[in-house]
């Protein structure tokens, strides 16, 4: 069986520093949320680790995930990732095409096997037997179930994969569904997010590298260390939303002066996700230090939450048509019964016997 | 899961909340209308009018004159009634929703207020529901119904505060309670006591109206 | 004129509890470091920060005497603050973006020593320039 080298021989070879290595380290101690002290921890076992094979999956998705992991911080950075697995099959990033790139995928997942990570983006459509997505004439469906078979693990990166996404959005039309819909029998991690944080599909390679194991997960498979908290937990404004300081549109006072989106439809409370202290495009910012809310993008469902820009009380579906056919509905059982009431009333006043005159002299 | 059930709540839950509340209250209380009053043979000492509407405004405050039901009831009650008045309709979330649905809003009151009111409310209902046991009066008078309604109103105060709080569970579990708490007072409430929030206006305006038609002063 | 008469607005850095909360851990842990020789490091990338509260932990910790420079996969910035032991570590990749900004307590970071591995290599290689140059 083939064997990769070391991390650490490799990046030897490629004469790389033990400090740089260093200095990576304590980047991805940030990026896994680890104590930061734990560098050196994660340099000694990262050294050690043999780079796993790695298989990525494209189904039904838009790119968007790749292009966020390759957009990563620096590319420096993001080759190191790189260089901590070896990607043996990406149809998006591989140089090879066609039956050779449907070689690799193959090759590999006959000599890694049982050993290899497989990565998944988009969802898998089963209706009409899988037809709405194909690769090489083959259906997600088969695909995926063929290469889950030898994987040590399934990491579902973004919504798709893991929760269905916007393929699965109401009404449907292909039947999506998630990974985990799928494989039962394998442990899944679910990176969700439209596209997920890179620094959190890189935290998790990294951790699993570390540790030779998958982090702790939350009930809905993503890794506790980033989707612990919600985005409403972490968030700078929080205070204003404390102080009742609400922005009522984006360009009032109060959306100038950073005051919360929560009445602007943010979704914050009700998301888990890292991106108010992982932050995106190199720690530049999140959406809510754009001045957006947050649209909930990392939660299932999401796109059938109701409108972006309604408040989280505000409901989900129309209640106002609702209640004005309930009025006439009522008014309509109201008029029925009253009529029905001043029925019975009027025969029991005809039915009541009337005293006369004649009944009281008669006495 | 959670998201799923908060959707739920939020859309389908709501609707189907919403078209009982409103049938089941516009049936009630266009019914009681539609009973009618005979009418007064008598000349009319006063005017049926200000007299309802006068009796309508002046019982929502708390008056010596009430006393025989026991300061303590009226006290605590009007406290209560009071505070979940300005929860329901001063948190700036509960304008938010009222904006979504009937297209109005109007000023939030500050959090401070709105705490403030929530936990008087909170301590009213609980001591209201104590004396209800140690008084055997009251223990007495009441049946089933009284304790629905005391359960279906505190519920939705209690996971409100909570939420506001972040108190016990996470932000979305507490969201999906208090919604769901709100709908079931809101389809159970038109065929309890609870349809007493329309129809003691009703009440109240029946007895001013026979009031000052007999000429009494109000 | 009295001295209250001057306009003088004072930046209040304390009203932020989250600051507040640091500058104690940041105590705290110089207590321990001087009393144990126990380093430590806070990772500022995991609190939430506003953009302005950042600002003012810099103003309350300020510069001291040393600062250094590491030139590897993008540049890093270390720092001793005003307070000798408590040193700013900011790691960025080649386009400019923090990567990792923690505060250390220690008499060196961490990273700044030589180690032992590029040490090793360093011989290597200079016993193989001069084995040339023979």
């Amino acid at each position: 069986m083939k064997e990769h080298e070391t991390l650490e021989q490799r990046l030897h070879e490629q004469g790389v520093s033990r400090r740089s290595f260093l200095k990576f380290c304590a980047a991805m101690a940030t990026m896994m949320a680890l104590p930061p002290g734990s560098a050196t921890a994660i340099a000694a076992a990262l050294a050690k680790v043999k780079r796993p094979s790695v298989i990525w999956l494209s189904f039904q998705e838009c790119t968007g995930c790749t292009e966020s992991l390759t957009r990563s911080h620096s590319p420096t950075l993001e080759s190191m990732i790189f260089d901590m697995v070896s990607l043996d099959y990406h149809h998006t990033l591989q140089a090879a095409s066609g039956f050779a790139a449907e070689q690799a995928r193959e090759d590999a997942m006959k000599e890694f096997n049982g050993k290899y990570l497989l990565l998944v983006d988009g969802s898998i459509p089963l209706k009409d037997g899988g037809v709405y997505s194909t690769i090489a004439g083959r259906t997600n469906l088969d695909l995926l179930e063929e290469a889950a078979k030898g994987a040590a693990a399934i990491v579902a990166v973004g919504s798709c994969a893991a929760f269905g996404g916007i393929p699965n959005a109401n009404p449907n039309p292909t039947g999506a569904v998630a990974v985990s819909d799928i494989i039962k029998d394998k442990p899944i991690i679910n990176i969700s997010g439209c596209p997920p944080i890179p620094a959190v599909i890189t935290g998790v390679l990294a951790h699993y590298l570390t540790f030779g194991a998958l982090p702790a997960l939350d009930n809905l498979g993503r890794p506790k260390a980033f989707y612990g908290e919600t985005i409403h937990d972490r968030c700078y404004r929080r205070p204003m939303y404390e102080q009742g300081k609400f922005a009522k549109t984006f360009d009032d006072e109060g959306a100038r002066n950073g005051w919360c989106l929560y009445e602007l439809g943010c979704k914050g409370p009700t998301t888990h996700n890292a991106c108010a202290t992982t932050k995106w495009n190199g720690g530049t910012g999140f959406p809510i230090e754009a001045g957006h809310g947050c649209i909930g993008c990392s939660e299932p469902k999401f796109w059938d939450a109701g409108s972006f820009y309604a408040p989280l009380p505000a409901p989900a579906a129309d209640v106002t048509t609702v209640a004005k056919a309930a009025v006439i509905a009522g008014a309509v059982a109201a008029v029925v019964a009253g009529a029905i009431d001043r029925g019975k009333k009027t025969k029991a006043q005809q039915s009541r016997e009337k005293l006369t005159v004649d009944d009281l002299k008669g006495e | 899961m959670e998201q799923e059930l908060l959707l739920w709540v939020r859309g389908t839950g709501l609707q189907i909340a919403a078209a009982v509340f409103v049938i089941g209250m516009v049936y009630r209380m266009l019914h009681i209308l539609m009973l009618g009053r005979k009418k007064s043979l008598a000349a009319p000492r006063g005017s049926e009018w200000s007299g309802g509407l006068r009796t309508m405004w002046k019982r929502s405050f708390v008056t010596t004159k009430l006393s025989a039901r026991g300061n303590f009831t009226v006290v605590a009650g009007f406290i209560f009634h009071i505070g979940f008045f300005i929860t329901l309709f001063f948190l700036t979330q509960h304008i938010d929703l009222f904006r979504a649905v009937l297209g109005l809003h109007w000023p939030a009151m500050p959090r401070g207020v709105i705490d403030m009111a929530a936990v008087l409310s909170i301590a009213a209902m609980v001591a209201l529901l104590v004396h209800r046991f140690i008084d055997p009066v009251k223990r007495l008078l009441s049946d089933y119904q009284d304790y629905l309604s005391w359960i279906l109103s505190f519920l939705p105060l209690l996971t409100g505060f909570m939420l506001l709080r972040e108190i016990g569970f996470e932000y979305i579990t507490l969201l999906t309670m208090h919604i769901a708490s709100v709908e079931l007072l809101l389809v159970i409430a038109p065929f309890t006591k609870l349809a007493h929030m329309f129809s003691t206006f009703i009440a109240r305006w029946y007895n001013g109206a026979v009031n000052g038609f007999k000429g009494i002063e109000i | 004129m009295s001295l209250d008469d001057i306009s003088i607005k004072v930046a209040d850095l304390h009203s932020i509890g989250s600051l507040d909360a640091l500058l104690n851990e940041i105590a705290s842990h110089l207590t321990r470091f001087i009393a144990t020789g126990e380093t430590a490091m806070i990772d500022l990338k995991s609190l939430p920060f506003s953009p302005a509260e950042y600002e003012s932990l810099r103003t309350a910790l300020g510069r001291g005497e040393v600062s250094a420079r590491l030139e590897t996969i993008g540049d890093s910035e270390l720092y001793e603050t005003h307070y000798s032991g408590v040193w700013w570590v900011t790691h960025y990749n080649v386009e400019g973006d923090v990567i990792a900004d923690l505060i250390e307590i220690a008499e060196v970071p961490a990273i700044l020593h030589s180690q032992p591995e590029d040490v090793r290599d360093g011989l290597e290689r200079l016993q193989h320039t001069l084995s040339q140059t023979k």
